[in-house]
């Protein structure tokens, strides 16, 4: 395992945010993290990086400090560093030289298909580019934790297929343990190897789902029946979720 | 670019021509308000003396500008790193900020000595143009993306690195307004400052319009203020043009290449 929650429990203000919320994940594998608005599923992914402390429960973590990489619902780039500089941030300040975390950097951007928007700067991107370059600095340091917190919720619909097939193919390559958090169950199904449902907040576990199939998805994966039928058991994980608490 | 400078200038043609005009026809006294002829006449014949003049406000504003930067940025950065020490600093600062720079004049004179005035005008218009600044630099010292913060949290990065790869950049376009509007100020402070230091010493723009009053030379005191106008105009563009400079290369490729 190269993540796990026990029993974490979040509380703000006294108010439970989360939990109590068990987690486990390991090397290769995508855990899609669905639950409606303020169940707590940024909260879980922040006790997963290790910004937050829990108020109860444990949190343990293989992947060490510059092993974990983050990924938000904005591109968050420096706007005043090129696509290149910012990609090579996270080597800068784990102490490597310049050159050679440009160096570094460049590749990282050339995965993702930036290599001819090196120099621009974030205000020069799209939308979908930036949000490339903010992947290809969560990548370039190699992390064994990816975390995804809504990474294409700003996207168009293109952009947004597009980019969700660039990571899978990422992730197969470079096998870190992705935690994906989203609302949108189409976009959980296609991406996870597994789908964990939450509760309305404070979030608990609701229910789980494993998707069949190699996480390189297939053309016309979205209109297989077994596609379908994992989108219908999730909405009615979730649906069930719902009801279970009084509105 | 004509369109843009072509109804100004007919509007001050407008106003000029009027202005001539209703010096002539009226008869009006050369004291209370000379045409604009005059004024152009004396701009021509004192040119000398007001340039000097102008020179001197100048170089104390550009010196109060520079102590207040120094003085705005140190004590922002200090207090960017203590929130209590914020909290303690902010009252006094807005506390010398809204007391009226020339209810402060005498005392700096008193301080300076008779015998420098430029340093008490220097002083004076420092404390006017330092409040834009350390503002700006506190304001801009929090702006960084909330995200961005939470990245260098992420990469456990030092304090240090924190500061200038992230909180120095993301101020840096807050430093620039600060700066901007603080060249105005210093301008006015020195004006102020040297219009209550009264005193010849100074040799400013300021002293010549005191002076010309004094005598009566209405002429004079317009032409003073014609200069003065145009030195404000020139400062303004100069840094406005300043500040579009560095933010262009502050978005464009960062500060390391």
């Amino acid at each position: 395992m190269i993540a796990t929650l026990h029993g974490a429990v979040a509380d703000y203000g006294g108010r439970r945010a989360l939990g109590p919320f068990d987690l486990a994940l390991s090397g290769g594998e995508i855990v899609a993290l669905v639950g409606p608005s303020g169940c707590g599923k940024s909260t879980a992914l922040r006790l997963l990086a290790g910004l937050e402390k829990p108020t109860a429960g444990s949190v343990t973590r293989q992947a060490g400090r510059g092993e974990t990489a983050l990924v938000f619902q904005s591109p968050t780039l420096a706007p005043w560093l090129s696509a290149l500089d910012n990609v090579a941030l996270p080597l800068v300040l784990a102490g490597q030289a310049q050159a050679q975390a440009r160096q570094t950097a460049a590749l990282a951007l050339k995965r993702v298909g930036l290599n001819a928007a090196m120099d621009k700067s974030p205000a020069q991107l799209s939308g979908g580019m930036a949000m490339r370059a903010s992947l290809a600095r969560a990548l370039v340091a190699d992390p064994r934790l990816l975390l995804l917190d809504e990474p294409f919720a700003a996207l168009d619909e293109i952009t947004r297929r597009q980019l969700a097939d660039d990571v899978l193919a990422l992730v197969a390559d470079l096998k870190p343990a992705v935690l994906f958090v989203t609302h949108n169950v189409e976009e959980a199904v296609y991406m996870a190897s597994r789908v964990v449902v939450m509760t309305p907040g404070p979030g608990r576990q609701a229910g789980e789902l494993a998707i069949e199939g190699a996480l390189s998805r297939p053309a016309g994966f979205r209109t297989t029946p077994g596609f379908r039928a994992a989108a219908e058991t999730v909405s009615a994980m979730l649906a069930q979720a719902m009801e279970a608490v009084p509105a | 670019m004509i369109g843009r400078w072509l109804s100004p200038a007919i509007l001050i043609a407008v106003l000029l021509t009027g202005w001539e005009a209703a010096c002539r026809l009226l008869h009006l006294p050369a004291y209370v308000l000379p045409p604009p002829s005059a004024v152009v006449a004396r701009l021509a014949s004192d040119a000398p003396t007001l340039l000097i003049g102008a020179w001197n406000t100048l170089s104390m504003a550009l010196c109060a500008l520079a102590l207040a930067s120094v003085a705005g940025c140190g004590l922002a950065l200090i207090t960017a790193l203590s929130p209590a020490l914020e909290r303690a600093v902010r009252p006094l600062a807005v506390a010398a900020q809204v007391t009226p720079v020339v209810a402060v004049a005498p005392l700096f004179l008193i301080w300076s000595g008779l015998d420098h005035p430029a340093r008490a005008i220097v002083a004076l218009a420092a404390i006017v143009a330092f409040f834009p600044i350390f503002s700006g630099a506190s304001a801009g010292l929090k702006s960084a993306d909330p995200g961005l913060e939470r990245l260098f949290d992420l990469y456990g990065s030092s304090r240090w690195h924190r500061l200038v790869r992230l909180r120095l950049p993301a101020a840096t376009p807050f430093l620039l307004e600060g700066h901007r509007v603080a060249a105005g100020l210093a301008v006015i402070g020195a004006v102020v400052a040297e219009f209550v230091a009264g005193s010849g010493a100074t040799q400013g723009l300021a002293w010549r319009i005191l002076e010309s009053g004094n005598r009566l030379q209405t002429d004079r005191m317009f032409a003073a203020l014609a200069v003065l106008a145009a030195l404000g105009l020139v400062l303004h563009g100069a840094v406005q043009a300043l500040e579009r400079r560095l933010l262009a290369w502050w978005s464009g490729s960062g500060p390391a290449r």
